[in-house]
């Protein structure tokens, strides 16, 4: 197992290597330079800014430089937040995004799991139609609707919660976003396991276990359920990475001081470093999640375990 | 009192084409000891009829008549009391060994789980007793593989694995729904042979549904034929085999390969396919690849009629003779 994991890690290298690379160059080729106003800079300024940050280097002298300094751990300085590397910026948003984004990912798994069971087992009853139809909008909404109508609700005609900001991370300020980032994911997730525990209690071996008259509450709880959790472990890796990184509609709108907002203001603004530092950051979270989906299947699945 | 008493037995399936009548108006009783084989081909009804007896139908299937188990009538029973019977006094085995053990949890957990609720033994007992049962059914290093999962077992032994798991509480039924079609020929003949030396062992009557009619041979006392959801023949198997009354039987009795007369003679086939279940015909269901079809058969069901001691024929032939 712990040589499985080396290997599975070890393997991520090239990946990233190659996210890195594609994304230095992509962001190269975008017209515009993260010191471009509208005005023009003086000659002399322009020149001892490129100077300072390297950018009168040859792209590749670049490259290599970057990665030169990636490999020690270093994303460089940002370009636009003047007095912060990169390190830092990462460092201050990443927790609070992910503090949001695992508490919204628990929520989700738990409530969609019970909705998708319920719906299920009560397979075109109204209780099914009522939670696919609450799914089903729940992914339609987009979440730039959704946040406004939560503020307008809870915190104007209510006034029981704070509309925006962060206050500390108080847990009065976290409740709001927290559900505007996990109402999407509770609605794929109860899609999703709908559809399996549906496939899953039609399967032989759950008649094999109501032949042995099993109680049904045990034939769903012993029998049917680690099965049919596969696809939504399968689902949660890549979608924890997205949410633990912070969500920009749903910063942006509760004011929010989290990673997300710099994934859009990094590339508007040509922040190379920034940018680049997300990319990698986020790429590596994929990576890790993805093999965390691996390493609970391998628990779930004695035949992955074995395999 | 018979053991299992079956009268009028019909199961419905509701599908979008229409009402699907997978088992109609049958009945038979089953003693203490033994052992009923129902042949036919696919689609018969066979398989129907044994899960509307433990009531496993799928969802939009029901059952109507009445199916009286030691004098409990099973139909129309609730979900709790027929779960106090189904894996204690009823106990069962499918077809495909494969797909039917549960691939997530260890052998030992899906056979203690059955003696814990049935019986009320705790985990220790209930392990010893699961290792005496893998011991019965001529597994071996049983104490071992008890702690394996399904996959760590060939066909031949999860086959094993499930008649063990059926007859953990010693059921007075064991329902077989062809237990040895997925397994190779020298397998299959390890199983009937195990299941003949359990019943000596344990007592259980057992229905051995098949479709083919060498396990029938090896195991049965009796023998029922069906053909689209209803009895065309039912007699004790010597009587069956010498001397097959309906034409559908003897169809399936000379289509078995024969290897004492290999070569000269080509293999024996019934032609056409076997009734639409949905669109039963009004008369006898194998009229259209009958070959004595009279004039009768297409406009009247034939009556199930005891034309020798214990041998019962449901075919127009008989009243012509008669």
């Amino acid at each position: 197992m712990l040589r499985y994991s080396l290997k599975r890690l070890l393997g991520a290298v090239p990946t990233l290597l190659i996210l890195m690379t594609l994304a230095f160059f992509m962001m190269r080729a975008a017209p515009g330079g993260p010191f471009d106003t509208e005005k023009t800079l003086p000659p002399e300024i322009q020149a001892n800014l490129d100077k300072k940050y390297h950018l009168d280097e040859s792209l590749v002298q670049q490259y290599g430089r970057y990665l030169w300094d990636l490999a020690h751990g270093d994303f460089g300085p940002s370009f636009q937040y003047k007095d912060y590397s990169v390190n830092e910026l990462i460092a201050t948003g990443f927790p609070v995004s992910l503090r949001l984004g695992l508490s919204a990912i628990a929520i989700a798994l738990i409530i969609g799991v019970g909705l998708g069971t319920l719906a299920a087992l009560r397979q075109n009853s109204a209780t099914d139609y009522s939670v696919m139809t609450l799914a089903m909008t729940g992914i339609s909404i987009p979440n730039f609707v959704l946040a406004p109508i939560l503020i307008l609700v809870f915190a104007v005609y209510l006034g029981w919660l704070p509309a925006g900001g962060w206050n500390g991370g108080a847990f009065k300020n976290t409740i709001l976003p927290i559900i505007g980032l996990a109402l999407p994911q509770i609605a794929y997730i109860s899609r999703l396991m709908r559809g399996s525990m549906i496939e899953v209690l039609r399967s032989n071996p759950i008649r094999t276990a109501r032949a042995k008259g099993l109680p049904e509450r045990v034939v769903i709880l012993r029998h049917a359920l680690k099965p049919a959790l596969l696809p939504v472990v399968s689902f949660l890796g890549p979608a924890t990475a997205a949410v633990i990184t912070g969500s920009v509609v749903i910063e942006q709108i509760f004011g929010i001081p989290g990673l997300g907002r710099y994934f859009v203001q990094g590339a508007l603004n040509r922040d190379y470093t920034l940018v680049m530092g997300v990319v990698v950051f986020y790429g590596a979270l994929i990576i890790l999640f993805n093999f965390i989906v691996d390493l609970v299947y391998a628990l779930l699945d004695p035949k992955v375990r074995y395999g | 009192m018979p053991l299992l008493e079956v009268n009028n037995l019909r199961t419905v399936f509701h599908t979008n084409d229409g009402e699907v009548y997978a088992v109609n108006d049958l009945s038979f009783s089953l003693e203490k000891g033994e052992t009923l084989g129902v042949v036919g081909e696919s689609g018969s009804g066979k398989s129907q009829l044994v899960l509307s007896i433990i009531n496993l139908l799928a969802s939009n299937g029901r059952t109507e008549g009445s199916i009286r188990f030691q004098g409990q009538e099973l139909v129309g029973m609730k979900p709790k009391e027929i779960n106090r019977i189904r894996g204690d006094r009823i106990g069962m085995i499918f077809q495909d060994p494969m797909t039917c053990l549960n691939p997530y949890l260890t052998v030992e957990r899906q056979m203690t789980e059955v003696l814990m609720l049935h019986q009320g033994l705790d985990r220790s007992t209930a392990r010893q007793r699961s290792i005496e049962m893998l011991d019965a059914v001529h597994i071996p290093d049983a104490a071992n593989r008890l702690k394996r999962y399904p996959h760590e077992f060939s066909g031949g032994m999860r086959q094993r694995v499930m008649i063990a798991m059926a007859l953990l509480c010693q059921p007075d039924l064991l329902i077989a729904d062809e237990p040895t079609t997925a397994l190779d020929v020298t397998v299959q003949a390890q199983i009937i042979h195990l299941m003949n030396e359990l019943q000596q062992e344990f007592g259980m009557s057992i229905i051995m549904i098949t479709h083919d009619l060498g396990v029938i041979a090896g195991i049965s006392d009796n023998v029922m034929v069906m053909y689209g959801g209803r009895i065309c023949e039912y007699a004790p198997v010597f009587e069956l085999f010498q001397n097959p009354r309906h034409p559908y039987t003897a169809g399936l009795l000379k289509s078995v390969p024969r290897l004492d007369l290999a070569g000269s003679t080509q293999l024996h086939s019934i032609p056409g396919n076997p009734p639409n279940l949905l669109h039963l015909p009004v008369g006898c269901a194998f009229a259209d690849r009958c070959e004595k079809r009279m004039d009768i058969c297409t406009r009247e069901q034939p009556p199930l009629q005891e034309v020798s001691p214990d041998h019962f024929n449901a075919c127009h032939l008989e009243s012509k003779n008669v």
